[in-house]
């Protein structure tokens, strides 16, 4: 197994705001965290990323990455493992775009921050452009004259120039339109396809998390609700509250007028 | 079925950028709904936006009940905008922040001096209760609420002059599944019960599909597709309709990860400094493109029962 965690409790003032007891990924596989607001997952997110205590949060348990404890990694540390072994990306990709920065000065520094050396940046970055369908004409422009759909995409070449081992996406296609949320997804099973990228996939839709999951995780309230393979959750819910989220989601002919 | 708004010809722009060329559209007295479906950009906001006057014309004519928008007085301006109320996407910021509950809602009721201010608190109590909330809600302000209860006090406070006609820009998309459920019956609840006619803007395809009668489908400022609702999102003819549709998830998992859609996306702000009239402007994105695409723009006309503008209607009907 190539991501392990085990009996993971995250606090704020010792009051637990999610709990996850297992949570097991192998290269290539993908995981879809489904639940409302407040259900715990981007928490869960958070603590998988080691930035839960710069928000005063404790975690306890264990997080093995290749046999490797991160719990007690430390900041200098995670800063290493951060962005390279695991990387995430959000609901608003230009929010983590340094909006005074060129997106090739950007990406160029992300890779040379990791330790990549300048011959293999170049081709690196176009190399990782290609993959996600941009034009490497982006690199010149700044990240608000690009469009949404580009920006999420362009954080998805930084992920696929680095080879991350996992990357969380967190709600990543819900602030986009529906053609352009079709072309994230494509490009994420690229990158698992091509680069065996683990993902796990946040989402309070499950029939987004239905476009690229293996397994399914359900949580609400901080804890975890059902969890398995991505058929069983969907053909067989065993727990109302799954039934529900799957019920609520619109279908087109369901109810026509 | 007399017309509740009808829109000719509705040309808007920002500066010298026209952004939406000539667009019709007609809501029939309520209870019916429109659904006008477009990605970012397209220019359904504006028009929402336009259709209450916040947003100049270039060209083209509104009418509701017979008034002509466009040259309406201030004073009857003040009365058409009782009837016709707009709901935000974002309850969040449609809410004044140091505003209570209560007050948000008996503003307008106060500026359009409906409801003697006696009765303002049961009128605001009888308008919670209509959205589903309880009058414990009055005395709280916009933060400590859910995002449901928000989109919800904003819907109370655009009822609260009893409209005929609302703007209803993407109501749901900020919401979880599960409260957008809640609001979609919300929505539908108050639709027979007030009989309200209503312009639905979305990008939702299962949202529009569920509350409108017939929808427009919006590319670039112009209307390529148009129909009943179920037709259009059952079987769709535009080739971005068809995109359009095929896009949206769809329940269960192994499916088959679909093809040639990815494409560099629409092309950004550059384009719409062009003029319109140079060819399709989905051209660049369509798999049916022929070199006539490129050089005569399509003009909306029936095919099998609906309005579309695209050279190869014909041939999309038997893909």
């Amino acid at each position: 197994m190539m991501l392990e965690v085990r009996d993971l409790r995250i606090s704020y003032r010792d009051q637990v705001v999610a709990s996850v007891p297992t949570l097991d990924l192998e290269p290539g596989q993908v995981l879809g965290i489904a639940g409302e607001s407040g259900s715990g997952k981007s928490q869960t997110a958070l603590a998988l990323m080691g930035l839960t205590r710069y928000a005063n949060g404790v975690v306890s348990g264990s997080m093995v990455l290749d046999g490797r404890e991160l719990l007690t990694l430390s900041p200098r540390q995670w800063r290493l493992v951060r962005g390279r072994d695991i990387a995430m990306i959000l609901q608003s990709p230009r929010a983590a775009l340094n909006p005074t920065m060129k997106l090739g000065a950007l990406f160029s520094r992300t890779l040379r921050l990791h330790g990549m050396d300048k011959e293999e940046r170049g081709p690196r970055m176009v190399q990782a452009l290609a993959e996600v369908v941009l034009d490497a004409e982006i690199l010149d422009r700044y990240p608000h004259e690009i469009s949404g759909g580009q920006a999420q995409r362009f954080a998805i070449a930084l992920v696929a120039a680095l080879r991350v081992k996992v990357l969380i996406a967190d709600e990543p296609t819900s602030a986009l339109d529906v053609t352009v949320q079709a072309e994230v997804i494509d490009v994420l099973r690229n990158l698992r396809n091509r680069h065996g990228t683990a993902i796990i996939f946040i989402s309070h839709d499950l029939s987004v998390i239905g476009e690229l999951a293996d397994a399914v995780m359900v949580m609400r309230d901080g804890a975890v609700v059902e969890q398995g393979s991505a058929e069983s959750i969907f053909n067989q819910p065993t727990q109302e509250y799954t039934r529900m989220l799957l019920a609520a989601i619109p279908v087109i002919g369901g109810r026509s007028r | 079925m007399s017309d509740l708004l009808t829109v000719r010809g509705l040309r808007l722009g920002f500066g010298k950028t026209e952004v939406v060329h000539g667009v019709d559209l007609q809501v029939l007295e309520g209870p019916y709904g429109l659904g006008v479906i477009g990605e970012s950009g397209s220019g359904k906001t504006t028009i929402g936006r336009a259709v209450l006057r916040l947003h100049p014309a270039l060209d083209g004519s509104i009418t509701y009940r017979g008034c002509d928008v466009l040259t309406m007085t201030r004073v009857e301006l003040s009365a058409y905008r009782r009837e016709v109320q707009l709901v935000f996407q974002d309850g969040d910021g449609a809410l004044d922040p140091r505003m209570s509950v209560q007050s948000a809602i008996a503003e307008p009721l106060a500026i359009h001096r409906t409801v003697a201010r006696g009765e303002r608190r049961d009128r605001v109590a009888a308008l919670l209760a209509e959205v589903g909330l309880g009058s414990d809600l009055l005395a709280r302000y916009p933060h400590e609420l859910s995002g449901g209860e928000r989109q919800r006090v904003v819907i109370a406070r655009a009822l609260a002059l009893e409209p005929k006609l609302l703007v209803l820009d993407e109501p749901t998309s900020a919401l979880d599944v599960t409260v957008q459920e809640r609001v979609l019956q919300l929505i539908e609840r108050l639709r027979e019960h007030r009989s309200l006619g209503y312009i639905l803007i979305s990008h939702n395809l299962a949202v529009i599909d569920r509350l409108s009668e017939s929808c427009v489908v919006l590319y670039q400022g112009a209307v390529v597709e148009r129909g009943r609702t179920r037709d259009l999102l059952t079987t769709p003819l535009h080739p971005y309709t068809r995109a359009l549709r095929a896009a949206v998830p769809e329940l269960g998992v192994g499916r088959p990860p679909s093809t040639s859609r990815l494409t560099d996306g629409p092309p950004q702000t550059s384009s719409l400094l062009q003029p319109a009239g140079q060819g399709c402007s989905y051209a660049d994105r369509c798999p049916l493109a022929v070199k006539m695409c490129r050089s005569q723009t399509p003009v909306l006309r029936e095919v099998a029962g609906r309005e579309i503008a695209c050279h190869r209607a014909e041939d999309s009907l038997s893909l």
